[in-house]
C-alpha cells in the first residue's frame, strides 16, 4: 500500500498548527510543506510590531524551534512554489518543474498585501509590510531615512507609523477615509489613536488619496490627488491584502472571497481542506460567513483542517479576536462590531485606557479594549452569553463587568 | 542551559532546558508539552499560557506589571502564584524552576 502523502501548500501560522495537529490526530504518513517564502515559519504579528522596532529577533520569530519540525518529521520545500493542483490526478505542479502526489491536501496559502498601482510604486525605498523580507528591507531603509510616508492608515499603517516613530523616524500616514481603522472600529476609537500617533508626533492626513510616488531612483516624496505633496525618503503602503485564492480557483475549487470551507475546513474537493487567512467560512457563533485575517482564525481553523484529514468532524466554531499593540498601548478587539446600532464606553476615552463595547439590540456584539485587559477577557464571555445587558451597568465603572456575567 | 520543570494536571513531569532569555512559554510550546497552548505566541494578549509558579520560586521569577495581572485575573483559576509564561523570561537564577499547569487554559 502506498504511504499517504499530506501536502500543506504554505508554511505560516495555520500550517504549522496543521502540521502539530496532524501528527497528535494520529497522521502517520507523509508531511511536506511547500512554501514560497525562504524562511522556515516565522510569525507575522510581531513583524510590524517589535522585530520592526528592533526589540526582537529572528530567532525570537520563529514560530516553533527546529527541532519540532524534526521530531514532526516534516519535510520542507522553502523557496518554491505550487503553480497547479490537479485534482483528478491528486498532485501539485512546483515551479522547479517537480510533480508531486498527495493523499490530502491543506491549502493554508494566506493573503498577499494588496498593491497600489500608482506611478512610482516601484521606486527605491517603496516597500509594503507582510513578510520578513519587507521587514528587513523596511528595516534597512529606516537606518537612513529621515520622514517615512505610510500609505493607509489601518493596523499595519499605524502599526509602522508607531514603530518607525521609535526609530527616530519622522512620519507621515495618508489615509483615504475620514478617519483611522474606519474598516473596523467606531469614530471614538478611530479619534482615540488619531490623537495617540499626534502626540507621538505623527502627522495624519485624513480623507488624503497618494495618486504618485515621485523620486528618481528613490522615493523622495508622494503627490496626493489634492495636489498635496508630501516628503518621505521611505514609503510603507498597507492597504488591504488579498486572500491568495488563485491556485485554488484554477483548480475548480470553490473560491468567494477566499477559498470556501465548511466548519470543519473541507473545501468543495473532498480530500482538500484549508485554513487561515485564505478562507471564506461559516461562524455559528456569529451566524454569518466570513473571511477573517487574525492569528487565532488560523491557528483554531488548521486544528479542524487537520481533524478533517484524519477522518474525524472537529467543528471550528470560535468567537473572532484581535489585537495591536501601538506604542504603550495594548488594543484588544473581541468580536466582530458589523451590525452595531449603539456604542457605550467604559472609562474614559480621552485617556489611555478605557473600553468600548458595541451592542445590537442591546446585546453586547463586539468591544474594543484599550489598555483594559480585565475588560476584554470578560467583553468575550458578555459577547458568548449573547443576553441583553443594561447600558447604564455597563458604562458604570463602580459596577464590576462581572455582575453582568450570568451564572450558567 | 537552566532546567524547568513543567508539571501537567495529572502529574505529568517534563524536564526541559531553557535557554537564557527564553521564555517558559516558548520551551514548552517548543517541546509539545500539553497544557500550554499560548495563543498570540508570547504577546501577552490571550492567557493561554498560564501557570502556577511553585512558591519557593515565585519572587524570583519577577515582577508582575499591570496588564499581566489582569489578565491573570481573569484565567479559569487564578492563584496567588499564577503567572503567564510567557511573561517568564528564563535566568541562570531560575535554573531548577518548577510550574504547574493548570486543567485548562479555557
Amino acid at each position: 500500500m502506498t504511504q499517504q502523502k499530506c501536502i500543506i501548500v504554505g508554511a505560516s501560522h495555520s500550517a504549522v498548527q496543521l502540521m502539530i495537529s496532524l501528527r497528535q490526530s494520529g497522521w502517520g504518513g507523509d508531511i511536506t510543506v511547500i512554501s514560497e517564502e525562504p524562511y522556515m515559519p516565522y510569525q507575522r504579528p510581531p513583524l510590524s510590531k517589535a522585530y520592526l522596532a528592533g526589540d526582537s529577533s529572528d530567532d525570537k520569530l520563529a514560530l516553533r524551534a527546529p527541532a519540532v519540525y524534526e521530531k514532526l518529521n516534516v519535510n520542507f520545500k522553502l523557496g518554491l512554489v505550487v503553480t497547479a493542483i490537479d485534482t483528478n490526478n491528486k498532485t501539485v505542479e512546483l515551479n522547479n518543474g517537480e510533480t508531486i502526489g498527495f493523499t490530502k491536501l491543506a491549502l493554508c496559502t494566506g493573503a498577499r498585501a494588496r498593491p497600489l498601482p500608482i506611478p512610482g510604486a516601484d521606486l527605491q525605498g517603496v516597500h509594503y509590510l507582510r513578510t520578513m523580507d519587507d521587514v528587513k528591507a523596511i528595516q534597512q531603509s529606516a537606518t537612513t531615512a529621515k520622514t517615512a510616508v505610510i500609505i493607509g492608515g489601518g493596523y499595519i499603517g499605524l502599526e509602522t507609523a508607531a514603530s518607525l516613530t521609535k526609530l527616530g523616524v519622522a512620519v507621515t500616514v495618508l489615509e483615504t477615509e475620514s478617519r483611522l481603522l474606519q474598516r473596523v472600529a467606531s469614530e471614538i476609537t478611530s479619534d482615540f489613536y488619531l490623537r495617540l500617533h499626534q502626540e507621538q508626533g505623527v502627522t495624519i492626513k485624513l480623507n488624503t488619496l497618494a495618486s504618485a510616488l515621485t523620486g528618481s531612483g528613490s522615493v523622495s516624496g508622494v503627490v496626493c490627488a489634492d495636489g498635496q505633496m508630501v516628503s518621505g525618503d521611505l514609503v510603507i503602503i498597507g492597504i488591504g491584502v488579498i486572500a491568495n485564492t488563485e491556485l485554488a480557483s484554477s483548480a475548480g475549487i470553490e473560491v468567494d472571497n477566499g477559498i470556501l470551507v465548511n466548519e470543519f475546513a473541507q473545501t468543495s474537493h473532498p480530500d482538500i481542506v484549508a485554513a487561515g487567512d485564505c478562507t471564506n467560512h461559516p461562524n455559528s457563533i456569529l451566524k454569518t460567513n466570513l473571511r477573517l485575517e487574525s492569528v487565532p482564525n488560523a491557528t483554531e481553523q488548521a486544528k479542524a483542517a487537520a481533524a478533517s484529514i484524519c477522518g474525524i468532524e472537529k467543528p471550528y466554531a470560535e468567537l473572532p479576536w484581535f489585537w495591536s499593540d501601538q506604542y504603550d498601548v495594548k488594543l484588544q478587539i473581541a468580536g466582530i462590531n458589523q451590525g452595531y446600532t449603539d456604542v457605550v464606553i467604559r472609562g474614559d476615552n480621552s485617556s489611555r485606557s478605557f473600553s468600548l463595547f458595541y451592542l445590537q439590540d442591546n446585546r453586547v456584539l463586539a468591544a474594543d479594549c484599550i489598555n483594559r485587559p480585565k475588560d476584554f477577557m470578560l467583553a468575550k464571555k458578555l459577547i458568548l452569553q449573547g443576553k441583553t445587558v443594561d447600558e447604564q451597568t455597563l458604562a458604570d465603572e463602580t459596577v464590576e463587568l462581572q455582575k453582568l456575567i450570568q451564572a450558567p | 542551559m537552566p532546567l524547568v520543570k513543567y508539571i501537567e494536571h495529572d502529574g505529568t513531569e517534563h524536564e526541559l532546558h531553557v535557554e537564557v532569555g527564553q521564555s517558559v512559554m516558548q520551551a514548552a510550546v517548543d517541546n509539545m508539552v500539553n497544557g500550554i497552548v499560548a495563543e498570540c505566541g508570547g504577546s501577552c494578549v490571550c492567557a493561554t499560557c498560564h501557570c502556577y509558579v511553585d512558591e519557593i520560586w515565585y519572587e524570583k521569577t519577577g515582577e508582575v506589571d499591570a496588564m499581566e495581572r489582569e489578565m491573570i485575573e481573569c484565567t479559569v483559576d487564578p492563584r496567588s502564584t499564577s503567572r503567564l509564561s510567557c511573561q517568564i523570561k528564563m535566568t541562570d537564577e531560575l535554573d531548577g524552576l518548577v510550574v504547574r499547569l493548570p486543567e485548562s487554559q479555557f
